[in-house]
């Protein structure tokens, strides 16, 4: 069995974001790319799954869409210990292209297991594990939680309102993972980070699909407005601000 | 000149960015004050492959470069620098030496052991009465033939008690000086070993440092290092080196210091604004960032110098020394720019500050440095 892992390539989440002048495109310079951190924490817990697996699991792949420069962020995958790596040569320009791709990349090879991290950290569009599953025709589970293999069964535990519901499926599947997947993101070991340049990239062309998406502009949120500090024994003033002018009360 | 990093030394400055801030920040206070080793940790680096950085991988090591080396400990010093000279006395002087200047039958019996963190190595140079004074080695090591007998005292030895590993500097024949001195590979569970009590240092405190004590402690011939009375060579070639590793983790130091002068500048009020914008404060930030400019420049620069197989004793003594004594000028600054909060434990400065002095002291004196550095001046 083999396992997929979706990986997207982002800004770092403690990048000061900017755009261009007409405020259409992320400016990019000076930017730190980094694997997408959910996408990270289901690449830690599909490596644990294999590892565990007494070789039921026979490899983890990952994918990316994306140009060369994302190469570095899938460079530390393999390092991290995915076996081997597929880009398919485009820019990521939004979720449905995202997805039609992969989808390619699962159909030619055979993959039973999808992980997909339940959003980007840039767009946040939580859109690609579900279409994914779309594409192939095959179920997908969002708000994966948990995600255990005993004895070569697939066992899911996932959030529900008010608690976790556990189910057992059947693959091939999606799984869109989220908090609680896996703790920390798993830091690569040294001779991991030898060994990434030796593992394969395999890099296709994009298949041709429909633009359906077109970006108009981007607004940056507004600045944090200035603290205003109110005497502790003037409660009169805190609510009135609360009330009349953050409008919270 | 290229002042690049590679792709794989940026992945290893991150690992080990990471590694530090999520595994050694949470209880770093709590391990200086109480002097703890960091087990958890060590376990955790081994299985990363810290303790064979540069060991080649035929002797189970990760094989990267002194560049990549020196950026790992400077990312673990900026966070915790106990847990970076734990690292930096096991592969610059331990595994470094086994490696570089061992048989093929030391190299295959030990480094295994030491690269998978499976034995700590602690080196063992200094004594009561030779510190750096090398050459008066009071520790005696007399040649019975098949074996040697140890006896004498070392002190001031990083990783003691926690080592499996003792490279051990000792006198074989007084007459000849140092020209008499030997190297040798203990095993540190040897008959005839105990340890003095730990140390109560100023920093550095939850690396562990005792003096050692050998009794007629039998090593075999086979685990001597090189030829006979090679062992005064061997110490002070490994300690060019070991500058290195410590430049790196005194720059580390300075480093983290600098980090949280920055942040605390950039948050803290006073008179109607943050203290970064008051000249006094935003020009101590300049000083600190051109001293950490240069002393990064060094220890990089060595380190580039130790992967092209060229000559940087001189440059290692000049990176020691100047990253030392930068540090311990950082580090005193981040305090006073933290003001009362640089003083008291919770805000890191000050335990920087106690670690910094160390660097300016342990693996050769900045004094030291200095008189190896005006010698390769002055040499006809």
């Amino acid at each position: 069995m083999k396992i997929l892992v979706c990986l997207g390539n982002v800004p770092d989440t403690t990048t000061k974001i900017r755009f261009d002048g007409e405020m259409k495109n992320l400016a990019t310079e000076g930017v730190q790319w980094v694997i997408n951190p959910w996408d990270e924490l289901a690449l830690t817990r599909a490596l644990e799954i294999k590892e565990g697996s007494g070789g039921k699991i026979e490899k983890v792949s990952v994918v990316n869409v994306g140009k060369a420069d994302a190469e570095p962020t899938i460079r530390k995958a393999l390092a991290i210990g995915a076996d081997d790596a597929y880009r398919i040569d485009a820019d990521p320009s939004d979720a449905y292209f995202i997805a039609a791709q992969i989808a390619e990349v699962v159909k030619n090879n055979n993959f039973e297991i999808i992980f997909a991290g339940k959003e980007s950290s840039d767009f946040n569009g939580s859109a690609v594990g579900s279409m994914l599953a779309e594409f192939l025709d095959i179920p997908s589970v969002s708000a994966v939680s948990a995600f255990d293999f005993p004895d070569g069964k697939v066992v899911l535990k996932r959030d529900i309102d008010g608690g976790k519901e556990t189910i057992g499926i059947d693959t091939p599947f999606v799984t869109i993972v989220q908090k609680g997947i896996s703790i920390n993101p798993r830091i690569p070991a040294m001779r991991g980070i030898m060994m990434a340049r030796t593992k394969p990239i395999n890099v296709s062309q994009p298949v041709a699909v429909d633009t359906l998406v077109e970006y108009e502009t981007f607004e940056l949120p507004e600045a944090k407005a200035e603290c205003k500090m109110v005497d502790p024994e003037n409660t009169d003033a805190l609510v009135d601000l609360l009330h009349n002018e953050a409008k919270v009360i | 000149m290229d002042f690049e990093l590679t792709e794989e030394q940026l992945m290893m400055k991150q690992a080990a960015r990471d590694f530090a801030e999520r595994e050694l920040l949470p209880d770093v206070i709590e391990r200086d004050a109480e002097a703890r080793f960091p087990v958890r940790q060590v376990k955790m680096l081994a299985e990363l492959g810290f303790f064979g950085i540069s060991v080649d991988p035929q002797y189970g090591g990760s094989g990267m470069d002194a560049l990549s080396y020196v950026l790992a400990l400077e990312e673990i010093a900026k966070i915790d620098s106990a847990t970076a000279v734990i690292l930096a006395v096991h592969n610059s002087l331990v595994a470094y030496g086994i490696e570089t200047y061992g048989n093929e039958d030391q190299k295959q019996k030990f480094l295994p052991e030491l690269a998978s963190g499976n034995k700590i190595g602690a080196f063992l140079l200094s004594e009561p009465e030779a510190g750096s004074d090398a050459t008066s080695q009071k520790t005696t090591a007399e040649d019975k033939g098949d074996y040697y007998l140890l006896n004498g005292t070392k002190n001031w030895i990083t990783s003691a008690d926690n080592a499996g590993i003792y490279l051990v500097i000792a006198q074989t024949d007084p007459d000849k000086k140092h020209k008499g001195i030997n190297a040798f590979i203990v095993d540190r569970h040897s008959e005839g070993i105990s340890l003095g009590p730990h140390e109560e240092k100023m920093g550095m405190r939850s690396s562990d440092t005792h003096s050692v004590m050998f009794t007629d402690v039998k090593v075999p011939k086979e685990n001597r290092i090189g030829e006979d009375g090679f062992g005064f060579k061997f110490a002070m070639k490994l300690l060019d080196g070991g500058r290195i590793g410590i430049a790196a983790q005194a720059i580390g130091i300075a480093g983290g210091a600098f980090d949280r002068a920055v942040q605390y500048s950039k948050e803290r009020k006073a008179f109607g604004t943050e203290i970064a914008n008051h000249q006094a404060v935003a020009f101590k930030l300049a000083d600190m960032a051109v001293k950490l400019e240069n002393g990064r420049n060094l220890v990089y620069k060595c380190a580039t110098l130790k992967d092209q197989k060229k000559d940087f004793s001189t440059l290692s003594a000049m990176a020691k020394q100047y990253c030392a004594d930068s540090a311990m000028e950082i580090t005193t600054e981040a305090v006073q720019i933290h003001g009362g909060y640089g003083y008291v434990k919770e805000y890191h400065v000050e335990r920087l500050m106690r670690e910094a002095k160390v660097t300016q002291i342990y693996e050769g004196t900045s004094e030291i440095q200095k008189i190896v550095i005006s010698r390769s001046l002055l040499k006809d």
